[in-house]
């Protein structure tokens, strides 16, 4: 994909120093390479030359190695940023030139601005001596607007450049001429207007430059994440610890990780266990605890161990830069609501020419004397005043925040209309398991009959299940190993389908299973009837256990809710969005779980090929819908949707089917993405309310509406300085939604 | 009588304002599917900013960004929902799926840098 005039690519397969010629020959047989350096130690080749990306891969594919390309987005982005000040320095000197200008020019032009005349020497020198001096303005402060202008021009487009080169140009050959041929214009009329064009260049010049450091806030979220990359990584070689550069890092690299360090790139850790904050990717404030198996994301925080693990995902492979590549892609994605503005833009700048060119023959034709003056400055002040800028900035600037602002609370938003869509959700479709349940079965309840314990009753459920193959089994033992029980040797087991299991533990017969496999053994459970009863109301599955007859307890199994959902579908609630769960499961239980929750309504025992006529038939209502899922099993009721949200396990962020992604897991991720998407849309309208009503009136006053009226007409420097001002509003008003917390 | 003349020259101006900006539009260059589209993003515009690609092709454009106005930053191809960040100085590849006959605008996000690809059928 990228292309640039110098990179750098990882090489693995590199075994000897013949491999580095091999490397360095393939490579320069790609057409465009200009010079090629191999680094054996680091595995890296250095390309510099015209030559594109997948050529180079594909050439050191052929020759037997593996190649990809290192993108080092930190340095890059400071790269930015150094073009970006260089480019604000310039942007302030040259409006500095153009304001210290304008104070001679405003000097000479005052004796007229007070009605008095311009005395005769004065105009005499200082005038070709303005002329001069804002010709200087022209060329050093203001080239870009003139080139602009003239290119676009040939290319049947007209912009911002366009007005601002225009009006000057006429401002200064009108100037020009009141001082050369005087006697063209009635007596007493002539006055030219140097400030204008000194204060207006200065003024827009000055603006630019305050935009863009304006709009350097906007982007900080992507600055934020790209920062989180440590810049070295402690690998494992020849059983010694070395630091080397993050780039240098290869998958099935082994890696340390101390306490109080960030974790290099993705992985599966090894050996040791600690605790890891991974609220940087997932906006999960908790840390979450990895053992040896579990998966690590490059970018997070490890707290408490050191550990090993061993690298799987590395460069712009890892989650961190999936992230932020997705976050950079939906940054420039347009929401419908800024297409409107769009083609409002198209049409924008021819049209305020030709309301200039309106407005100069009305005053001429019609206006007072000196009509030719009033003419030219109500042209000239419609063409400065009018700013397509804030018009064509309004959404984008807002959008990339939003954008942003939602990946630092986990989410990501893939495109404009996911992001628009999201505030105007009437619906939330959960799926059940793994969405408002976590997915997993775990022992929730333990009842003892009397004269049992409940480490007791777990010893023996858990010694009998380690035969069994049962979903619910791992459940049970799980347990038992949480608590530190000892498992008991079993004779003579035996698993009896949809019943149960039994078998012989210290010397008795022990059975555990479902009540119907208790009934047929006539087993009494009449003890725990009630309580048995509830944990069924509870959506959980409540099993028997018997030692020699007798019942010994019920151990309860249930796919326990997450601990966050109740409070999650409360705010949906709160929103005024109706929450319906969708789910395979049987009646009971899902009915169960949605009593606990909160649950509007539910679809439950639907086959997963149905879920998405279930979100079909909502939208057929006329129900805006926002299906949750784990954007596995649910990818086409997830695509079904006007949006789909999957919820990821930790960082993955490859959920195809999604508009929108939930990192964390939680489903508070739903009620926060559409706080977000609300904000962020309010924001987008206040800026194209702010720039259309600020065209709307100002153009018209430009054109000296008021003047008839109440003898009202505009400055064209005011205007200027309007102009100037529109573009920075709007980019500071998309900036507050940097301080929004849903 | 020089009211006559400014109405006139008014109404002119208005009708080559309308025509060159509205009406008529600048020739696309023809370019082949094979070749990689070098395109400069310099003084406001792209160069070249029309082009005439062949449709049910995958074809890549190359950007080189000479402009340091953020508002050059970005190139966003709203209709195929694709953007990509143009860093200073150096040049981005941009790979497009193949296109349905058609025209498609690629814009800066502002929408002030305008460029088109006329897909054709080959």
């Amino acid at each position: 994909m990228t292309s640039s005039n110098s990179l750098r690519l990882a090489i693995d397969g590199m075994r000897c120093a013949g491999c580095v010629a091999g490397v360095e020959t393939a490579l320069r047989g790609v057409p465009g390479v200009a010079e090629v350096n191999v680094n054996f130690a680091a595995r890296t080749a250095d390309v510099r030359g015209e030559a594109q990306v997948p050529a180079l891969i594909a050439a050191v594919s052929k020759a037997g190695y593996r190649a990809s390309e290192i993108i080092d987005e930190e340095a890059a982005e400071s790269e930015k940023e150094a073009a970006e000040l260089a480019h604000y320095r310039v942007l302030m000197r040259k409006s500095q030139f153009a304001l210290a200008v304008a104070v001679p020019a405003l000097a000479f032009g005052f004796p007229a601005m007070l009605g008095g005349n311009m005395p005769h020497a004065l105009m005499q020198w200082g005038s070709p001596a303005l002329a001069v001096l804002t010709l200087t303005v022209m060329l050093y402060s203001g080239p870009q607007f003139f080139i602009g202008a003239w290119k676009s021009l040939r290319n049947h487009t007209a912009t911002m450049d366009t007005l601002i080169a225009l009006g000057m140009a006429a401002a200064w050959g009108y100037s020009l001429t009141v001082t050369v041929a005087p006697r063209l214009f009635p007596a007493g009329t002539a006055e030219p207007f140097w400030d204008v064009i000194a204060v207006v260049i200065g003024l827009v010049v000055l603006g630019q430059a305050l935009e863009m450091r304006a709009r350097g806030r906007t982007s900080e979220a992507v600055k934020r994440l790209i920062g989180l990359k440590p810049k070295t990584a402690r690998v494992v070689r020849d059983g010694q610890e070395i630091d080397i550069p993050l780039a240098e890092v290869r998958v099935n690299d082994t890696l340390r990780v101390r306490p109080g360090e960030k974790i290099p790139v993705d992985g599966e850790l090894i050996e040791g266990h600690s605790l890891v904050d991974e609220s940087m990717l997932t906006g999960e404030p908790m840390p979450v605890e990895k053992n040896v198996g579990a998966e690590v994301s490059g970018g997070t925080l490890n707290k408490s161990g050191t550990f090993l693990f061993r690298a799987t995902r590395v460069g712009k492979d890892t989650a961190l830069s999936r992230i932020v590549e997705m976050v950079r892609q939906a940054q420039g994605a347009k929401p419908a609501i800024g297409r409107m503005a769009d083609t409002v833009s198209a049409w924008f700048v021819p049209a305020v020419l030709i309301v200039a060119v309106t407005t100069f023959v009305v005053w001429f034709d019609f206006g007072p004397e000196p009509r030719l003056n009033f003419a030219m400055i109500a042209a000239v002040t419609v063409l400065v005043i009018a700013c397509p800028c804030a018009l064509g900035l309004a959404t984008p600037m807002s959008v990339m925040v939003g954008v942003g602002k939602a990946a630092e609370h986990g989410i990501l938003i893939r495109n404009g209309d996911a992001l628009q869509q999201a505030g105007q959700l009437t619906t939330v479709v959960l799926d059940k398991t793994g969405t408002v349940t976590m997915g997993k079965p775990a022992v929730t309840a333990l009842i003892p009959a009397a004269g049992h314990d409940a480490d007791g009753l777990l010893r023996l459920a858990a010694s009998l299940e380690a035969g069994s193959e049962h979903p619910l089994a791992e459940a049970v033992l799980n347990a038992a190993k949480e608590r530190g029980l000892a498992l008991a040797p079993v004779q003579n087991f035996q698993a009896v389908a949809g019943h149960g299991v039994h078998g012989e533990i210290d010397g008795k017969h022990v059975r555990f299973g479902n009540y119907k496999f208790m009934e047929e053994h006539g087993i009494a459970c009449d003890a725990l009837h009630d309580q048995a009863q509830q944990s069924a109301s509870r959506a959980e599955t409540p099993m028997f256990l018997a030692a020699d007859g007798m019942l010994a307890g019920i151990v309860a199994v249930a796919d326990p809710i997450k601990p966050d959902s109740k409070t999650a579908i409360a705010r949906l609630h709160a929103l005024h969005i109706k929450v319906v769960m969708l789910t395979g499961d049987n009646a009971a239980t899902a009915h169960a779980v949605a009593k606990q929750v909160g649950i509007d309504a539910v679809f439950a025992e639907v086959l997963p090929q149905d879920k998405d006529k279930q979100v079909a038939e909502l939208i057929a209502r006329g129900e805006k819908v926002g299906m949750v899922g784990d954007g596995i099993n649910d990818a086409p009721a997830l695509a079904r949707a006007d949006v789909g949200f999957a919820i990821g396990t930790g960082t993955d962020v490859a959920i195809e089917s999604a508009d929108v992604t939930l990192m964390s897991g939680s489903l508070h991720g739903v009620p926060n993405a559409i706080a977000i998407s609300r904000a962020t849309v309010r924001n987008i309208r206040q800026n194209l309310f702010g720039a259309f009503i600020y065209n709307v009136l100002g153009i018209p006053i430009a054109a000296g509406l008021l003047y008839p009226l109440f003898g009202l007409l505009l400055n064209p420097m005011i205007a200027g300085a309007a102009m100037a001002m529109s573009s920075v509003t709007v980019v500071s008003n998309a900036g507050r939604l940097r301080w929004f917390k849903p | 009588m020089s009211e006559t003349i400014v109405t006139l020259g008014g109404i002119a101006a208005i009708a080559v304002i309308a025509w060159w900006f509205w009406l008529s539009k600048s020739k696309a260059e023809h370019v082949n599917a094979q070749q990689s589209i070098d395109i400069q993003v310099k003084d406001g515009v792209y160069q070249p900013a029309a082009l005439e690609v062949p449709a049910g092709q995958a074809l890549t454009l190359r950007f080189t960004r000479h402009d340091a106005t953020p508002c050059a930053e970005k190139v966003v191809f709203g209709d195929l929902g694709i953007s990509a960040d143009l860093p200073l100085g150096k040049t981005q590849s941009v790979t497009l799926p193949p296109l349905n006959p058609g025209q498609y605008e690629f814009t800066c996000q502002m929408g002030m840098y305008r460029g088109r690809l006329v897909a054709t059928q080959a």
